[in-house]
């Protein structure tokens, strides 16, 4: 009885993560499948791996239900993480959102990161790095 | 190996047939790159189910090592992003 | 303190991964922890200590089914729009603000919007959080804060502030 409660675990998750990837196909831009991909895949194994655990106590082995419940809280803490990092990262990169988008709230942010990462980064322009070399030289 | 093995192994298999789609047609980089991200949680589904089927608790090990060494992965990936523009 | 927060952190940590007492398990526990917590013991957060506080843990022990029932209703959303033949979405990236102060609860609260109803945090400036929604409602920023971070504010400031 209790068993098959997990096996229904594992087949539900299993049910998510194809319904995430089928997202990651069907959704139009970067940031929707990011969405999509992200909260159905994570949930999904995340209830596979409570599912493990469930199965793993039933037939008394107690260091696999511990290591998948530790494996799922990585995985519910680092997923999200990620994909926050991803999607900055391809908004900084210059991808636009869908056309079909309604609002874009974010740009301004994003052209005033861009400023003051690139300013720090070109601190010197190439004549004066050539100056620099040449007084070295002489010196 | 049972029914449920077999079919939840088609499943995450079909699931990583779509991920590797997208990851060879996907337009942009940071689309490959999200597709990665959910490979590399796909495959701590995969040590699941090999877990459930062989009831060796090493399969969770390695689960739990992937998860971890994909969220670096997928860090790297991002900050690599940052600096790039988005078809380099 | 934090020094040793993360020794005890990853004692624990290690512990649980092992699962056997043994006098080996514990004594190469004790020098890895030693080892992690000199290098990374000064990028940890600076209130943990306040995390045991047991009033924290029930308010936690509450939030986590809270949290999943959302978590389950955002995944049914997201899966019948992906499902649906038409993919009913209205994109964008908005603004809102939250009243959480402490860094920790703001990252909690970013993590608990990645997970919700079509809400991906983009990036966290202040109290001000840029996010993603797969289906924009809502017209000025106060309906909008509302709708995304009411409902997590009052348990995460229970549990971090």
């Amino acid at each position: 009885m209790l068993e098959s409660v997990f096996y229904w675990f594992i087949a539900v998750g299993l049910a998510f993560d194809l319904f995430g990837c089928i997202g990651l196909i069907r959704l139009p831009d970067v940031y929707n499948r990011a969405q999509a991909a992200t909260k159905c895949v994570t949930l999904g194994t995340c209830l596979i791996l409570t599912g493990l655990a469930g199965l793993a106590v039933t037939r008394g082995n107690g260091a696999m239900c511990v290591k998948a419940l530790l494996c799922a809280a990585f995985i519910l803490l680092t997923s999200p993480t990620g994909a926050h990092a991803l999607v900055r990262g391809a908004y900084l990169s210059g991808l636009k959102l869908w056309e079909g988008s309604v609002e874009d709230a974010f740009a301004d942010r994003a052209e005033r990161i861009r400023n003051e990462s690139s300013q720090p980064a070109s601190p010197a322009s190439p004549e004066e790095g050539v100056t620099h070399r040449e007084e070295a030289e002489t010196a | 190996m049972t029914l449920f093995e077999q079919l939840a192994f088609g499943v995450l298999l079909l699931s990583s047939l779509l991920c590797l789609f997208r990851i060879s047609r996907g337009p942009t980089a940071p689309d490959r790159a999200v597709a990665i991200d959910i490979l590399g949680t796909l495959v701590v589904g995969f040590c699941c189910i090999m877990a459930l089927w062989t009831g060796r608790e090493f399969y969770v090990n390695i689960a739990i090592a992937w998860a971890l060494i994909s969220f670096v992965a997928t860090l790297a990936l991002a900050k690599y992003l940052e600096g790039r523009p988005y078809d380099a | 303190m934090k020094w040793l927060m993360c020794l005890l952190l990853v004692f624990a940590l290690w512990m649980l991964l092992f699962w056997e007492f043994s006098l080996s398990v514990l004594a190469s526990g004790l020098f890895f922890a030693l080892i992690v917590s000199t290098l990374l013991g000064d990028i940890f957060p600076d209130n943990l200590h306040s995390l045991f506080n047991p009033r924290r843990w029930f308010f936690l022990l509450l939030y986590l089914p809270y949290f999943l029932f959302y978590c389950v209703k955002a995944n049914l959303d997201v899966a019948l729009r992906v499902l649906h033949p038409d993919v009913p979405i209205h994109p964008g990236i908005v603004k809102v603000t939250t009243t959480l102060k402490t860094p920790l609860a703001k990252t909690a609260l970013a993590n608990s919007i990645t997970l919700t109803p079509g809400t991906l945090t983009v990036d966290i400036d202040g109290q001000d959080l840029y996010v993603h929604w797969i289906n924009v409602s809502g017209r000025d920023l106060e309906t909008r804060s509302k709708l995304i971070c009411g409902v997590f504010e009052p348990m995460l400031r229970r549990i971090f502030e």
